[in-house]
C-alpha cells in the first residue's frame, strides 16, 4: 500500500496506518495497545498509535487524509461483516430459539405519526364523510359526469392526453378551451349537469398540472402532474379500454386529507363496476405521490391474477385543495402545499 | 449657433456619450427625451436646441417642447403639454404646437404618438384577457421532486400491490358468482358444511328416490372419480341443491371441453370462467361426508 510510510516513524503517530475509531467510545485504547503490540513485532499495516481525539478530518493534506478515510471505511465495513458472521452463527446455533429476524428500516416504517391519520371507526370522520359535498354521490343521489379541458392553446401531447383520459374516465367529455374564464365555465357547467371539471395545465408541450373540481360547489384540488406516459409509449400494453365502467382502487390514503383527495378521486367513476370489463384505475399514494395506472386484469386461479397495462398513467402531487369551486384569490384554501415547512423533513409526509 | 455643433463633434459619432449604446451596426440613445431612440445628429436631445418629444405616463401623452429661449433655465427647459385621449385630436394638438417646426421633428413625434397608442390599446386588450400566471420553478427542488418520484414509485410496487388488492376483493367476494374458482367455494363450503352435516344428511335421503343413478363400467380409474366427485361435491355444497348432482356428470363433460376450449383461446371472460377442475385436493374431511352419502356419482358412459 504505503510502503514509502512503513519505515518512517513520526513521533507523533504513524497516521497512514493508523487504523481510525469512529467512536471514541468504543475502546480504542484496547485496539491500539493491541496494534502497538503487534507493531513492535512486525511492521504491519495495522499500526495505529494515536492520540485518542484524532479525526481524519484534521490530517490537512489531502491524499493522506483521503487514505485516512479509506482505511476508515474499509475497517468499518470489516466490522459489520463480522457483526453479520457472529448474528448468523448465533442463530443458527440457537435454532428454533432464535430471535425474530429484525425489519429493515424503510421510509414508510419511519414515517413520523401523523395525528390527523384516520382511524377506522372513527365516528367523527364517519360523520363528517357522511355530510361533505360527496355525501350526494356515496349516498348515489348523483353519477359522475366529468369535463376535461386543457389551458389555452393546448399542445399535441396534451391533446392526446385528454382524450385517453376520457377513455378511462366513463361519462366524461373533453372541451377545447377557447381561452375562456375558468370562473365563467363553472357554472355553465354546473347548469348542464356536470359532476367534475378536469383542467390539464399544460407546460412547454408536456402536461404539468391538473385542476380537478368538483362542481356544486366541491371543493378543488391543484395536483401537479408528472411522467405521463400515453397509451403507445407503453410497453407490453393491452388493447384500448372498452366502454365497461372500471373499478377503482385506492392505496394508502391514510390521514383526513388523504381520504379526502382518495373521495375526490372515488366520486370521479360510476358507482357500480361493471366487472364483465375486467378493468381497473388504481391510485397509490405513496410517500404523497399519487400514482395512477389502468389495468386489464384476468383471475388465473384464486390464488394469481395477471394484470396488463392499459391506459396512461401518470402520477400526481397535491399542492393545494381548496374548498368551494374553483377561485384562486379569494378561495378558502384547506391545504396548501408549503415547501419550506412541510418539506423539512424526509420521514414526513401528508397524505 | 448655441453651441449644437461642438456639442455634436464632443458626442457624436465615434466620441463618447453616456447615452450612448453601441451595438455591431447601430448606435442607439439612452436619453429619455430622445423620439426616435437613434444616437443621431438630428435626433440627440442635447446637440438640438429646439427639440419636442411625446412621452407617456400612466396612460396618458405627453408633448414636451424644448427651446433655445430656455435653454439659460434648466429647471424649466421643457415645456409638457398634454395631449387628448383621442389619438385624432391629439395629432391636431401637435401639428398646432409644432406649427413651423422642422418636418422631421413633428413626423417624429407623430409617429411616437401613434406607437404609444397602439401598445396602451394593446395593454388594455391584455388586462381584460386571462392572464397567465408564470410561476418560477427551482431546479433544485424540481430535481428532488423526481428523484423521490422515483424512489416512491419503487418503494410502491404497484403491479404487487394491485394484484393483492384484486386477490382481497376477489375472496371477499366482491365479484360474486363471476368467477368460480374451487378453492373459495371449497372454503366456504367447508364452513357451511360443518354447521349443517345433519341436515344435509336428512336432505339426502329424502330426495334418494327422485334422482338417477349412473353407473360406472369395469374399467373406470379411481382418480377420475375422485376429480369428479370433488365437483360433484363443490357443486353439491356451494349451490346447495341436490337436483343439480345428476346432471353434473354429463355437465362436467362439457365443462372440461369449454375449459380447453377457454385456456387456448384465453376469452376475454364475458363468460364466466369455471376453474379448474383437474387439480386433486386431499381434504379428508370431504371424504368423510362422502362415506356418509348413500350413492356414488359416477361419471356417465
Amino acid at each position: 500500500k504505503f510502503k514509502y510510510c512503513r519505515s518512517s516513524s513520526i513521533a507523533w503517530g504513524k497516521t497512514k496506518k493508523v487504523k481510525r475509531k469512529v467512536k471514541p467510545d468504543e475502546a480504542p485504547v484496547q485496539e491500539m495497545d493491541q496494534a502497538e503490540g503487534e507493531e513492535t513485532e512486525k511492521k504491519s499495516v495495522s499500526g495505529p498509535c494515536f492520540p485518542p481525539t484524532f479525526s481524519v478530518s484534521e490530517i490537512k493534506n489531502k491524499q493522506r487524509r483521503h487514505a485516512m478515510f479509506l482505511k476508515l471505511k474499509e475497517e468499518k465495513r470489516k466490522q459489520k461483516l463480522e457483526l453479520k458472521k457472529k448474528k448468523k452463527k448465533e442463530r443458527k446455533a440457537l435454532g428454533d430459539q432464535a430471535p425474530p429476524k429484525e425489519v429493515p428500516k424503510t421510509i414508510e416504517n419511519q414515517r413520523i405519526y401523523d395525528e390527523t391519520t384516520v382511524n377506522p371507526e372513527d365516528e367523527e370522520v364517519a360523520f363528517d364523510e357522511g355530510t361533505d359535498e360527496f355525501s350526494a354521490y356515496f349516498s348515489r343521489l348523483t353519477n359522475p359526469k366529468v369535463l376535461i379541458t386543457t389551458s389555452d392553446r393546448p399542445r399535441g401531447r396534451t391533446v392526446r392526453f385528454c382524450e385517453q383520459l376520457a377513455t378511462v374516465i366513463p361519462h366524461a367529455h373533453v372541451y377545447y378551451r377557447r381561452g375562456l374564464a375558468l370562473k365563467r365555465v363553472i357554472p355553465q357547467c354546473v347548469s348542464r349537469g356536470f359532476t367534475y371539471v378536469m383542467v390539464i395545465n399544460e407546460d412547454r408541450k408536456v402536461p404539468n398540472g391538473l385542476v380537478l373540481c368538483h362542481l356544486p360547489d366541491g371543493p378543488t384540488a391543484h395536483f401537479k402532474v408528472s411522467n405521463v406516459r400515453l397509451r403507445k409509449e407503453m410497453k407490453r400494453r393491452g388493447k384500448d379500454p372498452t366502454e365497461h365502467v372500471p373499478e377503482v382502487i385506492l392505496n394508502n390514503f391514510s390521514t383526513r386529507l388523504g381520504h379526502s383527495i382518495g373521495r375526490l378521486f372515488a366520486a370521479l367513476f360510476p358507482h357500480d363496476p361493471q366487472f364483465v370489463g375486467r378493468q381497473v384505475a388504481t391510485f397509490h399514494n405513496q410517500r404523497d405521490f399519487i400514482f395512477f395506472r389502468f389495468h386489464r386484469y384476468i383471475f388465473k386461479n384464486e390464488k394469481k391474477v395477471g394484470i396488463q397495462e392499459l391506459g396512461p398513467r401518470f402520477t400526481l402531487k397535491l399542492r393545494s385543495l381548496q374548498k368551494g369551486t374553483f377561485d384562486s384569490k379569494f378561495g378558502e384554501y384547506e391545504w396548501v402545499h408549503k415547501r419550506h415547512e412541510m418539506d423539512s423533513s424526509r420521514r414526513k409526509f401528508h397524505l | 449657433m448655441q453651441h449644437d455643433d461642438a456639442i455634436w463633434d464632443l458626442i457624436g459619432n465615434d466620441n463618447f456619450c453616456s447615452y450612448k449604446v453601441k451595438t455591431k451596426t447601430q448606435q442607439f440613445c439612452r436619453n429619455e427625451y430622445n423620439v426616435t431612440g437613434l444616437c443621431d445628429r438630428s435626433s440627440c436631445p442635447l446637440a438640438n436646441s429646439q427639440y419636442a418629444t411625446v412621452r407617456e405616463e400612466k396612460g396618458l401623452c405627453y408633448l414636451y417642447v424644448k427651446v433655445i429661449e430656455r435653454a439659460a433655465f434648466p429647471a424649466h427647459m421643457w415645456e409638457k403639454v398634454k395631449l387628448d385621449r383621442n389619438y385624432a385630436k391629439a395629432l391636431e394638438q401637435i401639428d398646432e404646437n409644432l406649427i413651423y417646426w422642422p418636418r422631421f421633428i413633428q413626423h417624429k413625434c407623430k409617429q411616437r404618438l401613434t406607437k404609444i397608442t397602439q401598445y396602451l390599446i394593446r395593454i388594455r386588450k391584455l388586462t381584460l384577457k386571462r392572464q397567465r400566471k408564470l410561476v418560477p420553478l427551482s431546479r433544485k427542488v424540481e430535481r428532488r421532486e423526481k428523484r423521490r418520484e422515483e424512489k416512491a414509485l419503487i418503494a410502491a410496487q404497484l403491479e404487487n400491490a394491485i394484484e393483492k388488492e384484486l386477490l382481497d376483493r376477489l375472496k371477499q367476494g366482491t365479484y360474486g358468482d363471476i368467477y368460480n374458482f374451487p378453492i373459495h367455494a371449497f372454503d366456504k363450503a367447508m364452513e357451511k358444511q360443518e354447521e349443517e352435516t345433519e341436515s344435509e344428511e336428512e336432505e339426502d335421503e329424502e330426495e334418494e328416490s327422485g334422482t338417477r343413478e349412473f353407473v360406472a363400467e369395469d374399467e373406470f380409474e379411481e382418480s377420475d372419480l375422485s376429480d369428479f366427485e370433488d365437483m360433484n361435491n363443490l357443486k353439491g355444497s356451494s349451490d346447495e341443491e341436490e337436483d343439480d348432482e345428476e346432471e353434473s356428470g354429463e355437465e362436467e363433460e362439457s365443462e372440461e371441453e369449454l375449459e380447453e376450449e377457454k385456456t387456448k383461446a384465453k376469452s376475454k371472460g364475458k363468460a364466466p370462467l369455471k376453474g379448474p377442475i383437474r387439480k386433486k385436493r386431499a381434504y379428508v374431511e370431504i371424504e368423510y361426508e362422502q362415506e356418509t352419502e348413500p350413492a356414488q356419482k359416477s361419471k356417465a358412459i
